[in-house]
């Protein structure tokens, strides 16, 4: 994308909160921005074949830990969310390390992470004296309505500004990722270990960097969710149901380019809309029952997912555009 | 009158190892075979008591026929998993085999909330309990322990003893080579995949007994199962019984103390521990 074009649709995106959008339709671009953030999280670690089922768990510490730091403790999101950061690195760090050691690798990562992502739900459930169980938490509100110091907004324009900026942060990580020699050196390990390490590439230190950036960026989602909806819920931000909706955007946008877990997470969202104004309530788990046979047939027939697959069709027909001999 | 506590959840924990044993047990064959992991595998199960409640409740069809019809129906599942989802993936990354069955996972559980609603349903058939020196045993999970025993013992026949079952047992061993060898190796994923399932329609059956049934049943059973096969070391049938012994301990003596998720929450943690140091299963032996 040109540079020109990059400004005008970043002034475009900024000026949408200046208007008086609807607050429906300022509600769907907020989630599609949060879980696009997500979903680029997800697949930050997930291109390089760490494939995690269990992401769950770090957007349930997010979402808690700042949740619990403002309700019990009076502290401010301001410092909660970095608490919580901190946490998703340690919790990512303590699982990653004997991991890596090991060569924990393929669908054993997964099942551990799936592990992790139960482990995280079944606490906060079983501490429910203090996380309220299974019928969720809703940070206290302040009386105001709208304090800058406990990060909660009554004017839904505000958490556009932020969802959208929080947004672009993911992007331009993934763009630093992308260019950087971590990258080169995290391709080399996916498709070698061994090669990879016998030419000098310290496998260890390069998966535990990715581990606990994409777990960090996933937390801190979980915390800023938590502030918009002002409600969560340990099946709603961990657990399995969650953790593979998670996979399930990202592969279908496509998990190896910039722009698709975006593109997942506008599909996603906007199929489930789609479907509740279309059918209604009265179908529960149609959504889903689309998802699911949608993510099989994705994986059989387009694992590069949409724009994965659009991006590769359109290059290489520029490719040709562009290697056409002038005459 | 502690201690007696204790013995009644050593008992009730052994019971339940059976009932966890029956679950992975089709889960690991196909594990162990075939090599990929079927994320849907608690689904399946969920599937075939579904099967069973509808049959016995609203058709009242007799309880024994039900059964039969739900390993048939959940087998006949299993088969079309194979054909459908895992024949085409096989020769690509493993982790696209997990995947696609987590959209399987996705679509049964969203199907059966479509079909039957988010409902705890059961067939409402009341077991009495046993008292044996004081200690309350239940009907129900004697009774599934005793048909997860038979089953095992069933498989053991025919992997053992028959043409088919030696051809399956090979092919775990060595799945090049089989090929090489003559051995049909897409007729016996497909036969493995059918007894998979089927062992997971039996599961289903004697499940129903003690807990009822609904969409995010699988979601409790689930992690649970995937712990045993692992634990157990892939395709080792008998590791995956210690491995619910195990489990089952440690849910049922550790829900003694405190919360039963605490317990759940020790079973996973032993789990992350035993996948990282020894994934070959506590009995398997690293080649």
């Amino acid at each position: 994308m040109s540079r020109l074009g990059l400004i005008v649709a970043a002034a475009g995106l900024i000026g949408l909160s200046l208007l008086d959008i609807p607050s429906y339709l300022n509600h769907l671009l907020i989630l599609i921005l949060l879980w696009s953030f997500v979903y680029t999280s997800w697949a930050i670690m997930g291109r390089f074949g760490l494939v995690s089922i269990g992401h769950g768990a770090f957007l349930g510490i997010g979402a808690y830990a700042t949740a619990l730091a403002w309700n019990y403790f009076a502290i401010t999101p301001w410092l909660g969310i970095p608490l919580a950061l901190l946490l998703a690195a340690a919790l990512a760090a303590l699982v990653g390390y004997p991991c890596f050691r090991k060569r924990v690798v393929g669908h054993y990562f997964a099942l551990v992470t799936l592990a992790l992502g139960e482990i995280v739900r079944l606490s906060i459930v079983a501490m429910r004296d203090y996380t309220g169980g299974s019928l969720g938490l809703t940070p206290n509100r302040v009386a105001e309505g709208t304090s800058i110091y406990a990060m909660q907004f009554v004017d839904k324009r505000w958490s556009y500004l932020i969802a959208l900026t929080t947004w672009a942060i993911g992007l331009a990580i993934w763009t630093v990722v992308d260019r950087s020699m971590a990258r080169h050196a995290m391709d080399a390990v996916a498709e070698d270990e061994t090669a990879a390490a016998a030419i000098g590439i310290d496998v260890m230190r390069e998966k535990m960097k990715i581990f606990i950036l994409s777990a960090v960026m996933t937390a801190f989602a979980g915390s800023l969710l938590c502030q918009y909806q002002m409600y969560i819920n340990p099946d709603t931000v961990s657990g399995i149901g969650i953790s593979l909706q998670i996979v399930f955007a990202a592969v279908v946008g496509g998990m190896f380019t910039r722009w698709g877990p975006t593109a997942g997470a506008i599909f996603t969202i906007m199929l489930a809309e789609l479907l509740r104004i279309a059918v209604g309530v009265k179908m529960v788990g149609l959504d889903n029952t689309v998802y699911g046979a949608m993510l099989v047939l994705f994986i059989l027939f387009l694992p590069k997912g949409i724009f994965g697959t659009l991006a590769e069709k359109w290059s290489r027909r520029a490719r040709l555009i562009l290697n056409r001999k002038p005459t | 009158m502690f201690d007696l506590f204790l013995v009644e959840a050593l008992v009730n924990g052994l019971l339940l190892a059976g009932v966890l044993g029956l679950l992975a047990l089709g889960c690991n064959l196909i594990f162990g075979v075939i090599d990929v992991v079927w994320i849907c595998y608690a689904e399946l199960v969920m599937a075939g008591m579904y099967c069973v409640w509808y049959l016995y409740i609203q058709q009242h069809v007799p309880l024994p026929l039900a059964w039969g019809a739900a390993v048939a129906l959940v087998a006949a599942i299993g088969a079309l998993v194979h054909l459908g989802v895992i024949a085409p993936l096989l020769n690509t990354a493993p982790i696209n085999q997990l995947l696609a069955t987590g959209g399987l996972l996705f679509f049964l559980q969203s199907f059966s909330t479509l079909l039957f609603g988010v409902d705890f349903r059961s067939i409402s058939i009341r077991m009495p309990l046993l008292e044996v020196f004081g200690i309350f045993i239940s009907t129900a999970r004697l009774l599934a322990c005793g048909v997860a025993l038979i089953a095992v013992a069933a498989l053991f026949y025919f992997l053992k003893r028959t043409y088919l079952g030696h051809a399956v047992r090979a092919v775990s061993q060595d799945r090049e080579i089989m090929a090489l060898m003559g051995v049909d190796v897409r007729r016996v994923y497909l036969v493995t995949s059918l007894i998979g399932g089927g062992l997971a329609g039996l599961a289903g059956c004697v499940l129903l007994l003690q807990y009822d049934v609904h969409p995010s049943l699988g979601q409790t059973f689930g992690p649970l199962t995937f712990m045993i096969c692992v634990l157990g070391g892939l395709g080792n049938l008998a590791g995956g019984f210690v491995a619910a012994v195990i489990i089952s301990q440690i849910i049922s003596v550790g829900g003694l103390w405190t919360h039963l998720e605490w317990g759940y929450v020790a079973a996973f943690v032993f789990f992350i521990v035993m996948l990282i140091w020894k994934p070959e299963g506590l009995m398997g032996t690293r080649s």
